[in-house]
């Protein structure tokens, strides 16, 4: 959270090229070393967190919510709808998921505006069903049933009962979303479909550190990598961490 | 006031075996409907049909002459064999006892109910302290007929002999109709003021 502020609000020019430093080991002064034209590598690092994160925070902003109306639309709406919904949810499912994001980031022009895009479509499918599942367990439940005939309208069945069901597992979903998203967005601007070379992002440093691995500059793949992995493990461990709260099993403990 | 149920078939697909065929039944207030019968003869699905839960084949269910409302608090209710899944896990058991009506707490005391129990979730009661909920909670003035399917099957004798007490005081109270179904042929005696069978091979009643 930190990192992603820090980052945010960062003067560009502490990742700014200077010539003079370039290829320095991590020392005091730039703790995670130099790049090939000088850059600090440890505010770009932060920087380009900071950048996945905002990534990651659209596309499951945008995923969770197309996956919240579709899923209580296949789930409510009959049964065309939700063979509509669920054949949408095998074909984006069936595609191999990198497949389908380089293919959306490239239509729509790399970049910024294509990788958020394409990060944001192509991760509602699993969260879909997740939602659906559980609201057509709920609605054929004894107790919602017992409710309907003790004359509770429908709106309100849905706002007492459905709805605090559903939505423990929905947030978990979304915060779980996250790191995939981030590790998608890294993934594909490492393959160089995604963001442009002169924005700091994790995938662009790590893809630019490849080409230098080789002639023993191993700062500049294994910093960025640890700092990708570590924000990546911390989404997840909020993820569960939220699951044993809001279950109602573990919710006392 | 009378509850008719009037010539019901019922089958789950329309290549799935008939289940109840041809049932026509009536019961008055006051009257205490015992049904009996073996295991999978269609009892329970008999009682779901009547609370309306199910919908039959064909055939209709009517109460003084009118087609069950299907808005506001029906006014005939079912108590389940499994309370369990009667009650939202994620609620409190006071807000699921007073999720259509304030049983007063004569009834609560009557009932078995501890006040402590009201505060816990569902999950940290046993089955008969649930069921005992899920029977206080649908014994408003506004229900006209009772359905108890299996109700009391789960739980000890003298939980059973007082849960019924309760139920049969109230019964003559608010001058509600029961149908009782059941396996246990003792208990159908002592409180059922007509019994009937469903039997497999066996067409109406």
């Amino acid at each position: 959270m930190g990192a992603f502020l820090w980052g945010l609000f960062m003067n560009p020019e502490k990742y700014a090229v200077h010539y003079a430093d370039k290829f320095l080991a991590p020392s005091l002064e730039h703790p995670f070393g130099t790049d090939f034209v000088g850059r600090d590598m440890f505010y770009r690092c932060i920087k380009g967190l900071s950048n996945s994160i905002v990534v990651g925070i659209l596309a499951s902003a945008v995923s969770s919510v197309v996956a919240l109306v579709l899923g209580i639309a296949s789930a409510v709406c009959g049964k065309w709808v939700d063979m509509v919904v669920n054949w949408c949810v095998d074909l984006c499912m069936g595609l191999p998921h990198l497949v389908l994001l380089m293919l959306i980031s490239f239509m729509l022009g790399k970049g910024v505006k294509g990788v958020t895009i394409a990060v944001a479509l192509t991760h509602w499918p699993s969260l879909t069903r997740i939602v659906r599942a559980e609201v057509m367990q709920i609605r054929s439940s004894q107790y919602v049933q017992a409710a309907y005939k003790m004359g509770i309208s429908k709106w309100k069945v849905a706002v007492t009962h459905i709805v605090p069901h559903v939505l423990p597992s929905y947030l978990i979903g979304l915060v779980l979303l996250f790191p995939h998203a981030i590790m998608h967005e890294a993934s594909i601007t490492f393959l160089g479909f995604g963001l442009p070379a002169e924005m700091p992002a994790i995938g662009v440093i790590l893809s630019e550190a490849m080409k230098h691995l080789a002639t023993g500059k191993w700062w500049l793949a294994l910093f960025p990598g640890l700092l990708l992995l570590i924000a990546v493990v911390l989404f997840d461990v909020i993820g569960d961490n939220l699951k044993k709260l809001w279950n109602p099993g573990s919710g006392n403990e | 006031m009378q509850l008719k149920v009037e010539h019901i078939d019922f089958r789950y697909t329309e290549k799935s075996p008939w289940i109840l065929r041809d049932i026509s039944l009536t019961i008055e207030s006051g009257e205490r409907v015992g049904i009996v019968g073996p295991s999978g003869c269609g009892k329970s699905t008999l009682a779901k049909i009547i609370a309306g839960y199910e919908k039959p084949t064909s055939g209709i269910v009517t109460i003084d002459g009118q087609p069950l409302p299907s808005k506001g608090m029906c006014p005939v209710q079912m108590i389940f064999q499994h309370p369990e899944y009667a009650v939202n896990p994620r609620w409190k058991m006071k807000k699921t006892l007073n999720e259509c009506w304030q049983p007063g707490d004569e009834l609560i005391q009557q009932m078995g109910i501890e006040k402590d129990w009201l505060n816990r979730w569902p999950a940290e009661l046993s089955g008969g302290e649930l069921q005992r909920f899920c029977i206080a909670r649908v014994l408003s003035p506004d229900v006209k007929f009772l359905l108890c399917d299996e109700v009391t099957t789960m739980l000890d004798v003298i939980t059973q002999a007082q849960i019924w007490q309760v139920l049969l005081e109230n019964a003559k109270k608010n001058d509600y109709g029961m149908l009782i179904v059941t396996h246990n042929m003792a208990l159908a005696e002592k409180v059922c003021t007509r019994i009937v069978s469903l039997g497999t091979d066996t067409n109406g009643l």
